[in-house]
């Protein structure tokens, strides 16, 4: 029996090992390649081991910017991701956690209609409303603005049922006895709800951020001017394809540094919603 | 100063379920009210008309000579113990009491006052800091008490509040509400289906059935003299037998051969007239054989209940049930020779079930 267990542990940790492996690679290789300077890359060459160039190529992305490709240094990029990943993922929370508990909570003509209609949106992301949403944002003058990137994307169905869906397992008796306690419907909504919902809050959060992070098509369409570019439209305009040399070291280093805050988000926030799953506040 | 009455109340729910259907009762100040009866009787419904968490279709509601129809829970001064606790999950104890008061504007000290004196009382101190998730059950049960205590209000409410609990806990947090409400003196009205809580707490006792009062109380009466057959079968355990029975002259009713004396029983009613006779299991004496009166009674089984034992049988065909002290009768099935006390026998009319008692 125990040598069986072992067996299957071992089975167990080799299997683990294979598949982080698997993950991990690319970015050891990423991180590898951002180390070295251009030659030893274009040679086709490129060791598996970090060389001597980390300070002077990051510091070169981060703050100079990049010859020709992106006339701006990576972190205006980085500021301009952030910012519109921010705003995304807050204004997301916010927008479907007072929805939600306006569905579940009040009583008001056209409830249900306004829920499906909130629902039927899943069906509609940015992709298929992309000429209409921006041909509004264009006339709306918000082009190359913070609020043309984020706004757009904030409106979200996926939030809204999210919550929706754990408000309806809070049970009434909570709502009851806050009543009778005398607090009206903002001081339960504070007092009860947003505490009991911090670890939904959390996850959304996460999955949120990195969704605005991430975003491509919809930047690459809004920011024209250099100084509005995000960092995901960067990295894709320092890969040239046709005849000036790509610098591929940089290009890399900009990658590493794309990765870095939705990284610092889970961890952070994985914290919190552990906690919540372990304490199971409910 | 916070007597409790309501008038004609009804509830209709928007789906057309008429839960209450036009009850009236009052109950005095410091007085324990309980509300007994079967599942969806309607007795949450109409608790809640009171705490103002359910609209009131029709009638009025008053606590302390005011009406509270239009008047938002907050401010009807009632505290209300659910039969989940309903604790804030994500406060401590220590604040899960001092919640209410804080929304009422109390001053921070009176609040602290109050609270350590209701820990005090119910004698959950050392539990102040911790989240309800970290307490047992009645644990717990203390804490929602707590939150109504601190609150001093008018009228406590309570739905069920013990039906979490097991057996044990039950009995002894049955007495320690008890005495709580004797000591505070705050009216108080009390939801539950368990007879035994029903019985034990209430000073008036309403009893109710499918959204309408049977009957209203003291617990005693209650039991001596129920208004219909429902009531009758519902209060007491092991129920009341129930028998056909005819009319056999004054205060005289035959049951098949036999005949028994009801001295309850109304004078004026015509010889033949079908009626069902009620005889509690525990009213049931054993009588020699061939005595006046007397009925046969055939023993099947017998459940030992400890003090007691239960002899299941049939008496004319019909099945019967009789309780007597453990070691009275001989505990074998066979053929028994009983009779109950005049004042003991309850006459019912057939078809509508009420009492036949004399005016
Ligand atoms: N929100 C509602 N909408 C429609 N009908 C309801 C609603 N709440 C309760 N009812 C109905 O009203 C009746 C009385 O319900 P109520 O909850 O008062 O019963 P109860 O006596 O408390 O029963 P229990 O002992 O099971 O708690 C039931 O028939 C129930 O189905
Ligand atoms: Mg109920």
């Amino acid at each position: 029996m125990v040598e069986d267990r072992r067996l299957g542990d071992l089975i167990a940790y080799i299997i683990l090992t294979i598949g982080v492996a698997i993950v991990a690679f690319p970015v050891w290789l990423t991180f590898v390649a951002s180390t070295w300077d251009a030659a030893t890359i274009i040679n086709g060459q490129l060791p598996l081991y970090p060389g001597p160039h980390f300070f002077e190529n990051y510091y070169r992305v981060l703050f100079v910017g990049t010859s020709s490709t992106t006339r701006e240094p990576v972190a205006t990029m980085m500021f301009n991701s952030f910012v519109m990943a921010m705003t995304i993922a807050i204004g997301k929370i916010i927008i479907s956690v007072l929805s939600a508990y306006a569905i579940v909570y009040y009583r008001f003509p056209f409830r249900m209609a306004a829920f499906w209609i909130i629902f039927v949106t899943l069906m509609l992301p940015v992709e298929v409303r992309i000429f209409p949403t921006f041909k509004i944002v264009s006339d709306l003058g918000m082009l190359d603005t913070y609020q043309g990137l984020a706004v757009p994307l904030i409106a979200s169905a996926t939030g809204t049922l999210l919550f929706r869906q754990f408000f309806l397992t809070i049970p009434d008796e909570l709502l009851e006895a806050s009543k009778i306690d005398g607090a009206g419907p903002f001081k339960f909504f504070k007092d009860t709800m947003l505490p009991l919902s911090i670890t939904t809050i959390a996850a959304l959060f996460v999955i949120q951020f990195i969704y605005g992070w991430n975003q491509y098509l919809w930047p690459l369409l809004i920011a024209t001017k250099d100084s509005m570019l995000t960092i995901v439209i960067g990295i894709k305009k320092m890969i040239v394809t046709s005849d000036a040399l790509t610098e591929w070291q940089l290009a890399m280093a900009t990658a590493m540094l794309a990765m870095l805050p939705p990284v610092f988000v889970v961890i952070v926030m994985q914290r919190l919603f552990v906690k919540g799953l372990v304490e199971t506040e409910k | 100063m916070a007597q409790v009455t309501l008038t004609h109340v009804k509830k209709v729910y928007a789906g057309g379920v008429e839960a209450v259907k036009g009850v009236s009762f009052d109950i005095p100040d410091g007085g324990f009210c309980v509300l007994v009866g079967p599942s969806g009787c309607g007795k949450s419904t109409l608790l809640r008309m009171v705490a103002g968490l359910e609209t009131i279709s029709a009638g009025e509601v008053s606590i302390g000579n005011r009406v509270v129809n239009q008047i938002e829970p907050a401010d009807r001064d009632i505290a209300m113990v659910f039969q989940n606790y309903a604790l804030y999950p994500h406060m401590s104890v220590y604040d899960n009491m001092a919640y209410g008061l804080r929304n009422r504007g109390t001053p921070k000290d009176e609040i602290e006052k109050r609270v350590a004196e209701a820990a005090r009382i119910l004698a959950i101190e050392p539990f102040m800091q911790r989240r309800p998730r970290q307490l047992s059950g009645g644990q717990r049960q203390r804490v929602a008490m707590g939150r109504a205590i601190v609150r001093k209000p008018q009228v406590f409410l309570f739905d069920e509040p013990l039906s979490n609990l097991d057996a044990k806990l039950r009995v002894q947090m049955r007495v320690e509400i008890k005495k709580l409400q004797r000591a505070l003196g705050v009216t108080s009205i009390y939801v539950t289906h368990d007879q035994v809580e029903a019985m034990t707490l209430s000073d008036k006792l309403v009893v109710m059935n499918g959204g309408q009062v049977e009957q209203i109380g003291v617990p005693s009466e209650v039991y001596r003299k129920p208004a219909s057959k429902f009531v009758a079968t519902f209060i007491g355990s092991p129920p009341m037998n129930i028998l056909p029975a005819t009319i056999d002259g004054p205060g005289i009713v035959a049951l098949g051969d036999a005949i028994l004396e009801a001295r309850d029983l109304q004078q004026d009613l015509a010889a033949g007239t079908k009626v069902e006779v009620g005889l509690r299991p525990e009213d049931i004496e054993i009588v020699t054989e061939g005595q006046a009166g007397s009925l046969p009674f055939d023993v099947e089984f017998i459940e030992e209940l400890g003090a007691t034992q239960l002899f299941h049988g049939q008496l004319s065909g019909l099945p019967f049930v009789m309780q007597a002290a453990t070691g009275e009768v001989a505990a074998q099935p066979g053929r028994l020779w009983i009779t109950v006390d005049p004042d003991r026998v309850h006459v019912f009319d057939a078809t509508s079930g009420t009492r036949l008692g004399r005016a």
